[in-house]
């Protein structure tokens, strides 16, 4: 399966390509990440969140890059769910922002997982990555992820609609935000 | 705290809720000392805007005193203490959009733009108490609010104008400013405004303000032509005359040279027929709005004439008259509201007098009346024309 999205941020090229190329900087704003760690020059491991409570881990390493245009990477090893993407960066026409364009292919198995993985992605799978771009956009043009009462859990969401209703979040739920900031 | 909330069609409800907390660093949470009751909340409670939620807090009228600010918030913008209005539309101020003066637009404030794509092609900005198709943000009709992007969109009253001076700077002000400035008056113009409402009635004060030799309010509601009529404007009844005869024999022929439409998708027609139409139509949901203003306002629009529109839209529209708007040159421009743009100019205009909206204040009232202020408002009765709300 191979999604593609694009966005435009008001940013200079160096700032949008130095907060990608950080890579423990993409569960920020990717939903199923949880963990990106560095482990050497070109090599990470990757946490993501899978169906039923379930986390798949991953090796990664990146396989092309020139600063400040692209970034290309792919799972190594044994990976449950074989993927790789690759990011670009052009000057928009304006001159002062920076489109961004994503290709992420999954590798999607056969067997119950693989099933998993496609429920997972849904029947709109392109929604989530352009959801992911757009809190990227956020972050880096406002400095975080924006929340509403009636969507305040950021790259969390849990449905989009109906949601919580757009009135003050509970302490109980105010606390539970204040934990996974924390986490 | 309390506060107005959405309790399905045709209900609202004060109700208990939770006191609003800090969720954004750039956020400033503010003690609400007036609200308002806008035309576009009855859209919401009439339900022909989607994805409205039990419980929502309603209202994008707002003012009050910052009690709290998040620590991203620049203490030179804004501190504890002091008096703001609040701009129903919210913007970041970074984006694109924001650093075009397009507020309503913004492209990062709505954290469901997704849906709001899914609707209108491209995602619009957070406004707040208005659906979750913009955000999901709760409103300004209780006693506090959370204000996202504080450092950017409230601005701050320095001076000792009351708050019923300077309220309508959230939105109806700047709304009705807003549609006279895209009409881009030049002297001599006859400007015509269908919808003698608060956001009517103050397009008609900015269109004359602009320079439009004579502003013509069309409506049907005999209290709401007198107030046009008191504050010098030509009126229409369109349950009296035929409308289009009317505006020609106002303009020797020529058609009003701009128009506005202040109803927007929930028309009602002179014409029994048309309406009824629409109205079957929009129950059945194959048309959701009722567009008789705008279908109206273009054929009447003189050619090479300007029809905006500030009346809100929800989804589709039938019977579009494309080719009186085509073959006649009428330019048709339009928005939700940019207010940040227009608050501190419109500030100055109240302050040195050129502008007095308060004059379209009929009934305040205490927070708690407020589902007796959406219904006197909604069916016109007392000859309610505004509703300020005391929380």
């Amino acid at each position: 399966m191979e999604l593609t999205a694009t966005t435009t941020i008001r940013r200079p090229a160096r700032d949008v390509y130095a907060f990608w190329r950080r890579l423990e900087n993409l569960p920020t704003f990717m939903c199923h990440l949880d963990e990106v760690r560095v482990t050497g020059e070109r090599t990470s491991h990757w946490t993501a969140s899978a169906p039923f409570d379930r986390t798949v881990e991953w090796d990664a390493e990146i396989t092309d890059e020139v600063p400040e245009e692209f970034v290309g990477w792919r799972s190594t090893g044994d990976a449950d769910v074989p993927n790789a993407g690759r990011v670009r960066f052009a000057p928009a026409p304006d001159g002062v922002s920076m489109e961004v364009h994503v290709v992420l292919v999954y590798d999607i198995p056969g067997g119950p997982l693989g099933k998993a993985v496609a429920r997972y992605f849904g029947e709109e799978p392109h929604q989530q990555l352009d959801d992911d771009l757009r809190r990227l956009k956020q972050v880096l043009e406002t400095g975080e992820v924006v929340r509403s009462d009636g969507a305040p859990w950021g790259k969390r969401a849990r449905k989009e609609f109906p949601q919580r209703p757009a009135q003050p979040l509970s302490a109980e739920e105010v606390e539970e935000l204040a934990k996974e900031a924390r986490a | 705290m309390r506060a107005n909330t959405w309790a399905g069609r045709n209900r609202v409800e004060v109700r208990d809720v939770p006191d609003p907390t800090i969720l954004n660093s750039r956020d400033a949470i503010v003690r609400v000392t007036s609200t308002a009751i806008c035309g576009s909340d009855l859209h919401l409670v009439d339900g022909y805007v989607p994805t409205m939620q039990d419980g929502d807090v309603m209202g994008h009228e707002f003012m009050g005193e910052v009690v709290e600010v998040g620590s991203g918030v620049d203490p030179s913008r804004l501190r504890v203490g002091d008096r703001v209005v609040v701009p129903f539309p919210i913007a970041c101020g970074a984006c694109a959009a924001c650093t075009a003066e397009l507020y309503s637009c913004c492209e990062n404030s709505n954290p469901n733009a997704g849906i709001a794509e899914k609707m209108f092609g491209h995602p619009v900005a957070g406004i707040f108490g208005y659906s979750h198709l913009t955000g999901g943000f709760a409103g300004g009709q209780a006693q506090y609010a959370r204000v996202p992007f504080a450092d950017v969109g409230p601005l701050k009253i320095e001076s000792e104008l009351s708050d019923e001076q300077v309220l309508f700077l959230s939105d109806i002000l700047p709304t009705g400013y807003m549609g006279a400035e895209m009409c881009d008056i030049q002297p001599g113009d006859v400007v015509a405004v269908w919808g003698a409402g608060p956001v009517g009635q103050l397009a008609m004060d900015s269109a004359r303000l602009l320079g439009a030799a004579e502003v013509i309010a069309i409506d049907r509601e005999p209290y709401r032509l007198r107030m046009a009529e008191e504050a010098g404007h030509t009126v229409v009844d369109f349950e009296e005359v035929d409308v289009r005869s009317r505006l020609l024999e106002l303009t020797g022929g020529r058609g009003p040279d701009k128009c506005i439409d202040a109803v927007g998708l929930e028309a009602t027609h002179g014409s029994t027929p048309i309406g009824a139409y629409d109205r079957i139509k929009q129950a059945v949901r194959s048309e959701t709005d009722r567009p008789h203003a705008l279908r109206q306002a273009i054929l009447s629009c003189r050619s090479g004439g300007v029809v905006s529109v500030i009346g809100v839209y929800g989804g589709l529209i039938d019977k579009f008259p494309a080719g009186a708007w085509m073959n006649r040159s009428i330019t048709l421009r339009t928005g939700q509201c940019h207010v940040q743009r227009y608050m501190e100019p419109l500030l100055r205009l109240i302050e040195q007098g050129e502008l007095d909206p308060t004059r379209v204040i009929t009934h305040t009232l205490p927070l708690e009346q407020a589902p007796y202020g959406f219904e006197i408002f909604k069916n016109k009765r007392e000859d309610c024309e505004k509703v300020v709300l005391k929380p």
